[in-house]
């Protein structure tokens, strides 16, 4: 009968390593995400589904809520035999003109940027001087167009007199008011442009430009052909901040015209807030279903970035 | 300015409070008041208040915060959510609706129960909601037409008081190369003014206030008829020219360099005139002409007022201090020329020595037998007002445009009043 020696433990002299330790590799990428997620989902996922949740309410904002299922949705929309909304229509078509004509500053500011990009003296000093007018606030914009615009002293009109033609009111005049604060918009959102490009111009591979003179290319073909492709990158974000900034155009038109003449010159989000919170807006159910069709607007750009970017990468590797 | 008001005060304070020594004593904590009396003079006014009030209670702590005037519209709100404050300003009439129905303003019924209270009876109407009553006002103010003096003797015109004088008035002075009336509609309220006194003129307080409380069809024809009214002035060329671009003040230089005669506006308006250089005898008021002479006066004087939080910490201060600024001697303080100049609401007060006041105070208390208006945005549901005075400022430019109007201001009530 042999007993066989108790064996030592080994363990013990090897101790456990700590669960975090065996796990490290796998958490660690997550306890660094963990504060954005957090972040992401308290002040953006989480009220993205709130905003909808309150759309299908009847709520001032103050008291109880009013569950109202989809009538908000089917008045703003005009679904079965409600007419569509009018002011709902007025900011949508606005909507569509800022983002149309919003994209007037890509190539404005491609112009710009390769017109000052040489070098003589001074161009430090035209280049910021260019850039000005995206510094200043939108606010300062909204207000030095709109004393540019008064019917009878503003600077426009003392330049259509001089050529004779008679004073016209833009921002009072519903037909044309709207073109009025996008072009107000342009002014900053053309500087932006610039300055992308002209970061991008320094990217530009100088032996290519070389050996495409070489081989004769110049004027508008080595822009076409050399230049803007190279500049694709500077252009995707040049495309994507216009984009969004005519989406969020609000600061301009509440500035300088309030959403008028009668209402002409709203867009989505300033219906949106003039329903909601505003001062007679005591809607805030309403208010919700217009953030709801803004947001759902917005994110099929969104997604058509996303998924040009996601392009892109898979093309890069 | 403000120290003559505050010295002012504290003489009376030191003599005049006697009925209020007893329970001011057992005042004690903090009370916090939101002001929105931003502009500088009913600034000082409000801080003179506050300070009084302090020194009176040896034992309360005042905290006064002053925010934006219109800042204040959308921030009241949030500030009467959380963690409310005692006392603040509001507006009376429907303008309260949102927060007696949400249960933020404290019922005061008991206050103006009280005897001291009957000296405000002229607003208590304006301060009731569902039978109780919600706030205490402190100041009002006339509406009327304001005008050019100066020009009317120039071209040999008097005050009218019916509507064919008025627009007999008006043509010379069209033909004069004279605009009759300025205006700013750019911020929408001013076109309820003109609104809000054609409509009564035409059909009478009772159906202004049935249509403000949604019993009648904007596409009555009694309606159509005050439109029609209107729009003889219009399409005669009354009015500035794209007024939809000016606000209110960018209006007033027109009434100043004499390329428009006169201002329907509220007596607001008079300090802002005489500092772009109107003399009082350049510059006169009178009552809105008669329109139709089977209805009587029904005069716009907004009341500005305090209201008590229903969350208040301090509910015996909160309500002292409202005893204490409807007092006929405070009221007759912070109203005078020198402070706010406009109307003490108290009659028991008395009222300063100024032309504007004098008449207004005479017209609103002897020739106002229709009834007193609050104004358009007050009197009526805010949505009903705010998508109104889109449309009454797009028929002031587009008077074509009127079926339009009237049918999707039909929808609208249809759709709130249901």
């Amino acid at each position: 009968m042999s007993v066989s020696p108790a064996v030592p433990s080994t363990r013990a002299s090897q101790p456990q390593r700590g669960w975090y330790k065996r796990n490290e590799i796998a958490i660690t990428p997550w306890l660094f995400l963990l504060p954005a997620m957090i972040f992401f989902a308290v002040y953006v996922i989480i009220p993205i589904g709130q905003s909808f949740w309150i759309s299908l309410h009847e709520w001032d904002g103050l008291g109880e809520k009013t569950w109202v299922g989809t009538s908000n949705y089917e008045r703003l929309l005009g679904w079965g035999d409600a007419n569509i909304d009018r002011k709902f229509e007025v900011s949508f078509w606005n909507n569509l003109r800022w983002l149309v004509l919003y994209l007037l500053a890509i190539p404005a500011g491609l112009f710009i940027a390769l017109f000052l990009n040489q070098t003589v003296t001074g161009i430090r000093f035209y280049k910021s001087m260019f850039f000005f007018p995206f510094v200043i606030s939108q606010v300062v914009v909204g207000l030095v167009f709109s004393w540019f615009y008064l019917p009878r002293e503003g600077l426009l009109n003392a330049i259509l007199g001089f050529f004779g033609a008679g004073p016209i009111n833009v921002l009072g005049d519903p037909t044309l008011a709207t073109y009025g604060i996008i072009a107000a918009g342009l002014w900053p959102q053309t500087a932006y442009c610039m300055i992308l490009y002209l970061t991008g111009l320094n990217a530009v591979d100088p032996e290519q430009v070389e050996a495409a003179r070489l081989d004769g290319a110049k004027g508008h073909k080595m822009l076409w052909y050399v230049i803007l492709p190279q500049l694709k990158p500077a252009t995707f974000i040049a495309f994507v901040v216009t984009i969004i900034g005519a989406l969020r155009s609000f600061d301009l038109i509440s500035v300088m015209t309030n959403g008028g003449p009668f209402g002409s010159t709203r867009v989505l989000s300033f219906y949106m807030f003039e329903e909601s919170l505003s001062e007679f807006g005591f809607r805030m159910g309403f208010g919700a279903a217009i953030a709801v069709v803004l947001f759902f607007i917005m994110l099929g750009f969104i997604t058509y970035f996303l998924y040009s970017m996601y392009r892109d990468e898979k093309g890069a590797r | 300015m403000h120290s003559i008001l505050k010295t002012s005060l504290a003489a009376f304070v030191a003599v005049g409070v006697t009925a209020s020594t007893a329970a001011a004593q057992d005042l004690s904590g903090e009370l916090n008041i939101i002001s929105d009396m931003s502009n500088p003079a009913p600034r000082a006014v409000m801080e003179g208040l506050a300070e009084d009030f302090d020194a009176l209670h040896p034992g309360l702590e005042v905290n006064l915060t002053i925010v934006d005037r219109e800042a204040w519209k959308t921030q009241i709100r949030n500030a009467l959510g959380a963690n409310p404050p005692d006392v603040v300003n509001w507006y009376a009439a429907n303008r309260m609706r949102p927060y007696v129905d949400a249960g933020l303003f404290a019922d005061i019924s008991d206050l103006w129960a009280e005897p001291a209270f009957e000296a405000l009876a002229s607003t208590k109407g304006a301060m009731t909601l569902d039978d109780a009553q919600w706030g205490v006002p402190y100041t009002y103010y006339q509406w009327g037409v304001y005008y050019r003096k100066d020009i009317f003797d120039e071209y040999g015109l008097s005050e009218p008081s019916n509507w064919e004088e008025e627009k007999s008035n008006c043509q010379t002075l069209l033909d004069n190369g004279v605009k009759c009336y300025t205006i700013g509609t750019k911020f929408l309220w001013t076109a309820g003014g003109w609104f809000d006194y054609i409509n009564s003129r035409t059909n009478g307080y009772d159906f202004h206030m049935a249509l403000a409380r949604g019993e009648i069809e904007w596409t009555d024809d009694r309606v159509r008829q005050t439109f029609a009214n209107w729009r003889e002035l219009i399409d005669m060329g009354a009015f500035i020219d794209d007024h939809q671009t000016y606000s209110w003040q960018e209006a007033l230089p027109f009434m100043v360099n004499g390329e428009a005669a006169s201002y329907l506006m509220g007596n607001f308006a008079v300090a802002a005139m005489r500092d772009g250089g109107l003399t009082d005898d350049q510059l006169d008021f009178y009552q809105f002409p008669v329109i139709n002479p089977d209805v009587d006066f029904a005069e716009d004087a907004p009341t500005d007022t305090f209201h008590i939080a229903s969350g208040a910490q301090n509910m015996d201060a909160a309500k002292e201090f409202l005893r204490f600024v409807t007092s006929a001697e405070v009221q007759t303080e912070i109203n005078a020329g020198a402070g706010l100049g406009q109307l003490p609401v108290n009659a028991n007060a008395s009222i300063d020595d100024d032309k504007f006041l004098a008449q207004g105070f005479d017209m609103l208390s002897n020739n106002a037998g229709g009834g007193i208006m609050q104004f358009f945005d007050r009197d009526f549901d805010a949505e009903m007002a705010s998508v109104g005075m889109e449309g009454l400022q797009e028929f002031m430019v587009f008077p074509d445009n009127l079926d339009d109007i009237l049918e999707r201001l039909e929808e609208t009530r249809q759709r709130i009043y249901q």
